[in-house]
């Protein structure tokens, strides 16, 4: 501090020095400082708890009976395994993907290679960021309305909540997708008109295996997503406690039993619920695991 | 011109061409098939979820969004939906005032403190945080969270209630399941949405601006006041927005931990309803109007959401135009 009463070349070479900011404005940046690195605790401690509660209760409850095992008859009994769960689950977001994903990557073409700017893409693009926000519960209800409600008992299948994980992860692909396409240099487009490559044998040969990788992480973050969702499946897949590999009738998905388990509070009902979490998660965490080592190994040029 | 036959090798390629040509329109057709699908689909939600929310609407006429009463189980039952619509205001109001602040907090974290290789740590953590399904988060919430917060309430809220005109807001009863919980459970759930879209604004703020104001002498926090923030407002407030279009709509954990009660007062530990989450704990028994009012409550939903993410577009669209 005696450099700033001093005067000559010495306290000029002081004043630029952090010591000569004032004390109010250190401390406040010192403030802001820790605001951020409480901001950052707020984040991970939450998570940190919640993967710490999945993965010490679940341990517990999973091993190889309660993978492959039929849900028991009463909920409350710790008996039985989550097996069709995990069937229903593979049975329905895989029917979803078949579904979401061909259909994605087709918008996506169509509004980057052939709508561009033109008004039925642009409300197409629109309409595509509106149907992203809507609820997923939204979707269910809609499916229930239009395809389990008209056909009574017989209406509610792994088909049906299929549909409804589809419509969610429809708008996650088209992004995904245009974005990608968008990363493709015209150059190599217009390299294969060169050549007398017709348009749409340009898009199938060279536009979309460029952009393949891009375009396949997007897509596995819309199957961890569809995975994890409860809502769409609530009104949609009906009940069932036997395996079932098929669309048709009823069946049932982990997310869906971690939601009814957690409902009804008996402690067979949460342990059986924390296992079939740690299962979910780790199953969600692959898919996306794959999404990311897919979208790093291929980005780079 | 010519009327002379022509080789059989240029017939034979013209007609590949013309094949591929057809080729090329079907594959064209196609994709626009494709693409027509989301207005297909969009349109076919309005339609089915309103005409069959109809007889609800009906009977109830606009007391449907203003009523507080909602009685299924008599017979005609009374559906109101400003428990619904009030708690999910509230609730979502709540999960943004603790995720706004700590999603700016971690966007600044990501962008302008972190060494290289915490950043990467941290984006993906924030990845893994996005990942959680949210039913996960509900489990947590209503078989750990729910069940040791009264204490910590009442030890919060017994002081703060004593505060001259802050007594409803923080007095009692403390329960587990209760506004503040399922808010601070959507606020995990929006975190990484907002703090994705507040990381990317703040990634274009111009180099040249942040180093202007270091040049200044102004410190870290002064530079984030004075370039970051003025240079990304409009994309936070879009971030934010969108989050609370997330928030609104999300079900599944506000289902578990929000209590299914009555209130409609600005009441932080008091048990109240959502939409998304009265929709989910009742569609399983409803029957005729009960259900046409269930669904009424997906449309009221819907609307609110699309309207929030409308909002949001039209703000982040504006700044892209500007900036």
């Amino acid at each position: 501090m005696a450099a700033t009463t001093a005067s000559g070349p010495a306290s000029e070479r002081a004043s630029i020095t952090r010591s000569s900011i004032s004390g109010g404005r250190r401390v406040r940046n010192g403030l802001a400082t820790m605001l951020i690195y409480l901001a950052v605790a707020f984040a991970l401690l939450p998570l940190a708890f919640v993967l710490y509660y999945v993965v010490s209760k679940g341990l517990g409850v999973v091993d190889v009976g309660f993978l492959t095992n039929e849900l028991p008859a009463q909920v409350r009994r710790a008996t039985g395994g989550i097996g069709p769960a995990i069937a229903g689950t593979l049975v329905i977001t895989g029917f979803a993907t078949l579904l979401a994903v061909p259909l994605g990557i087709l918008s996506a073409v169509y509004l980057h290679e052939y709508g561009g700017a033109s008004p039925l893409a642009s409300a197409v693009r629109f309409l595509s960021n509106v149907m992203a926000g809507v609820p997923s519960i939204v979707m269910g209800l809609f499916i229930f309305t239009i395809y389990v409600l008209p056909r009574g008992d017989k209406g509610s299948s792994g088909l049906a909540g299929g549909l409804a994980l589809a419509c969610l992860m429809l708008p996650i692909v088209i992004r995904a997708t245009e974005a990608m396409l968008r990363l493709v240099p015209g150059e190599l487009r217009e390299a294969a008109y060169a050549l007398g490559t017709s348009k749409s044998r340009t898009i199938l040969t060279v536009v979309l295996p460029a952009a393949l990788p891009g375009i396949t992480s997007g897509a596995l973050l819309a199957v961890a997503r569809a995975a994890g969702e409860t809502a769409p499946l609530l009104f949609t897949i009906g009940a069932a406690r036997q395996f079932n590999w098929t669309l048709g009738g009823p069946n049932t998905a982990l997310s869906a039993q971690i939601f009814s388990n957690a409902q009804t509070g008996f402690p067979a009902a949460l342990d059986r619920a924390w296992g079939a979490a740690l299962t979910l998660i780790i199953l969600v965490l692959a898919l996306s695991t794959v999404a990311r080592i897919v979208a790093a190994r291929f980005t780079v040029r | 011109m010519s009327t002379a036959p022509p080789a059989p090798a240029t017939g034979a390629s013209r007609l590949a061409r013309r094949g591929s040509r057809r080729g090329d329109d079907g594959f064209r057709l196609l994709t626009r098939l494709a693409g027509l699908t989301v207005l297909v689909i969009l349109g076919l939600i309005t339609w089915s979820i309103t005409r069959e929310a109809l007889p609800a609407f009906r009977q109830e006429g606009l007391g449907f969004l203003t009523n507080r009463r909602w009685v299924p189980n008599e017979s005609p039952g009374i559906f109101g939906a400003w428990t619904f619509i009030f708690g999910t205001f509230f609730v979502s109001l709540i999960a943004l005032v603790f995720a706004v602040p700590a999603s700016i907090g971690i966007a600044l974290f990501i962008t302008e403190l972190a060494p290289t290789r915490v950043r990467r740590v941290m984006t993906f953590v924030m990845d893994l945080l996005a990942a959680v399904p949210s039913v996960v988060f509900g489990l947590w919430g209503v078989s750990v969270l729910a069940i040791k917060a009264p204490d910590f309430y009442e030890a919060i809220g017994s002081p703060l209630s004593a505060i001259p005109g802050l007594g409803g807001v923080f007095g009692g009863p403390y329960n587990g399941k209760s506004f503040l919980t399922a808010g601070f459970i959507l606020a995990l759930m929006v975190t990484p949405i907002i703090t994705s879209i507040t990381r990317d604004v703040f990634d274009t703020t111009p180099r040249g601006q942040k180093e202007a104001a270091l040049a200044l002498g102004a410190t870290r926090w002064e530079m984030i006041r004075g370039a970051v923030f003025p240079h990304s407002r409009a994309g936070m407030i879009g971030g934010v927005l969108l989050g609370l279009g997330r928030a609104m709509g999300e079900t599944i954990a506000a289902a578990l931990v929000i209590g299914a009660g009555q209130s409609t007062g600005v009441r932080l530990f008091a048990s109240g309803d959502a939409l998304a989450a009265r929709i989910a704990n009742e569609f399983g028994e409803a029957e005729g109007t009960w259900r046409s009012a269930l669904i009424g409550l997906g449309v009221v939903l819907f609307a609110m959401t699309i309207l929030v993410n409308l909002a949001a577009t039209a703000v982040v669209s504006r700044a892209g135009r500007k900036g």
